[in-house]
């Protein structure tokens, strides 16, 4: 036992190293679950706090661009409203909407703190939390087009997890014809996102839209993520392999929405009865 | 004695929050990543023990970390390279060895010398750093651009502090 003790202690340098790396891989792990470390990330108060501040400095030299971004926004929103006005004359006002499906999804703006677009997982720092009624796993978009989910959230901020991320799956759609598949990022082109598992009979071509689709738990249906920008197909392959390009420079994120989905617990517990019932 | 560690304290947390505000945003080409605060790490006394180095070396990457939201990917890298510094400085010893009480420096060995030390170690580090990060080998030759680009990059800078505070921590 003693030379046990002995040996430890001459190599103890050997096995320092080795607790403390295999320490370093449970976090990393750890980090990649979904839900991750809750205090050791940049939603720290104190790390926000910094990040914001080295923000701020940059937001002098930025004025001008997110000035013109959020003008193009207000012009397509005031555009959208105009739309909806000229709907109403039309439409017979008698038919009330269910109450429930008009608030079905609620909005709060939010400003990037911090942004990571060059690596293999992208996060997102935004400066609203919990206060501001976000919870992991709500859907991020931004005027012009999908972003990603809250990862982890504390009081005043939360982490985003960039959809420029090699492990994050979502459901999509072509919209011009319909066809469901996936959107995977590969991980070396900020600007490029790929989709996946679009059968053969399909005939994409060069410039469709692909949106979310409805089947995904994330984002609401519709949003923006891009248009295809090459088309490629294996003969011996069952499904094409397509290249989108993103609506949304994740460079020059600014001002995100956060989408609160009233009704998104209510979806999923349904499905999840009927899963359970299955044989 | 204290001076010295009042001094090593302070351009310890010179060297990480000018890692973690100002040179997070720069990334070069795409691919081209500088971890400016591996150079503190390197230049640490040589007689330092591997314990003390692969403590500070676990500090100074959890603190990166939780910036860069990776936790537990620079500490990993940061305390490898330090767990193999010590090794590494005894096999590249230059002529006459080392006095008591040195930093390995450029002033130190020369340029040459300093560069057979200082790259190996940045490698190392970088490419620890993002074949974790990517989770394995499935996108290997991008992967390995990106580590060679950001060691290029890294090399280049800690060359540059090197030059314009050569006699910082003497």
């Amino acid at each position: 036992m003693e030379r046990l003790f002995l040996f430890i202690y001459q190599r103890r340098a050997f096995f320092t190293f080795l607790a403390l790396e295999l320490f370093c891989f449970w976090l990393i792990v750890q980090h990649n679950q979904y839900q991750g470390s809750k205090f050791f990330n940049s939603s720290n108060a104190v790390v926000a706090s910094l990040n914001n501040f080295s923000q701020s400095v940059r937001d002098y030299f930025l004025l001008r661009d997110v000035n013109t971004s959020l003008a193009e926004e207000n012009a397509t929103l005031r555009q959208q409203l105009e739309y909806y006005n000229q709907r109403l004359q039309v439409l017979d006002t008698l038919s009330q909407s269910d109450s429930a499906l008009v608030s079905r999804f609620d909005f709060v703006s939010a400003k990037v703190v911090n942004n990571q677009v060059y690596r293999f997982k992208n996060f997102i720092t935004i400066n609203k939390g919990e206060d501001a009624g976000i919870k992991p796993g709500m859907a991020v978009i931004s005027p012009l087009g999908a972003v990603g989910k809250v990862k982890i959230v504390s009081d005043h901020y939360s982490v985003v997890t960039s959809i420029l991320n090699i492990d994050i799956m979502v459901s999509a759609s072509l919209k011009r014809t319909g066809h469901f598949g996936t959107i995977k990022w590969e991980g070396n082109d900020p600007g490029i996102i790929n989709l996946m598992y679009i059968p053969p009979h399909v005939n994409p071509v060069i410039g469709d839209t692909v949106i979310t689709s409805g089947y995904n738990a994330i984002f609401p249906e519709g949003i923006m993520i891009g248009t295809v920008s090459d088309i490629q197909k294996n003969p011996e392959a069952l499904f094409y392999d397509l290249e989108v390009k993103l609506s949304q420079d994740f460079g020059k994120l600014w001002y995100l929405t956060v989408v609160k989905s009233e009704l998104k617990h209510e979806q999923d517990s349904l499905e999840q009865i009927i899963l359970d019932k299955e044989p | 004695m204290n001076r010295g560690i009042i001094i090593s304290i302070i351009s310890f947390l010179v060297y990480l929050f000018y890692q973690v505000l100002i040179l997070q945003n720069v990334v070069l080409f795409h691919t081209a990543f500088c971890f400016l605060y591996v150079a503190y790490l390197l230049s640490l006394p040589v007689e330092t023990n591997s314990l003390t180095l692969m403590g500070i070396g676990f500090v100074m990457g959890f603190l990166v970390d939780m910036f860069y939201e990776s936790i537990g990917l620079h500490a990993f890298s940061c305390v490898l390279i330090m767990y193999v510094r010590n090794y590494w400085l005894a096999s590249v010893t230059p002529q006459g060895g080392y006095d008591s009480n040195s930093n390995p420096s450029l002033v130190l060995g020369g340029l040459q010398w300093f560069l057979i030390y200082a790259t190996p170690l940045v490698f190392l580090h970088h490419a620890f750093l993002f074949y974790l990060e990517a989770g394995g080998f499935d996108m290997f030759w991008f992967t390995l651009w990106k580590v060679i680009t950001s060691t290029i990059f890294t090399t280049v800078v800690i060359l540059i502090a090197q030059f314009l505070f050569p006699g910082r921590r003497r």
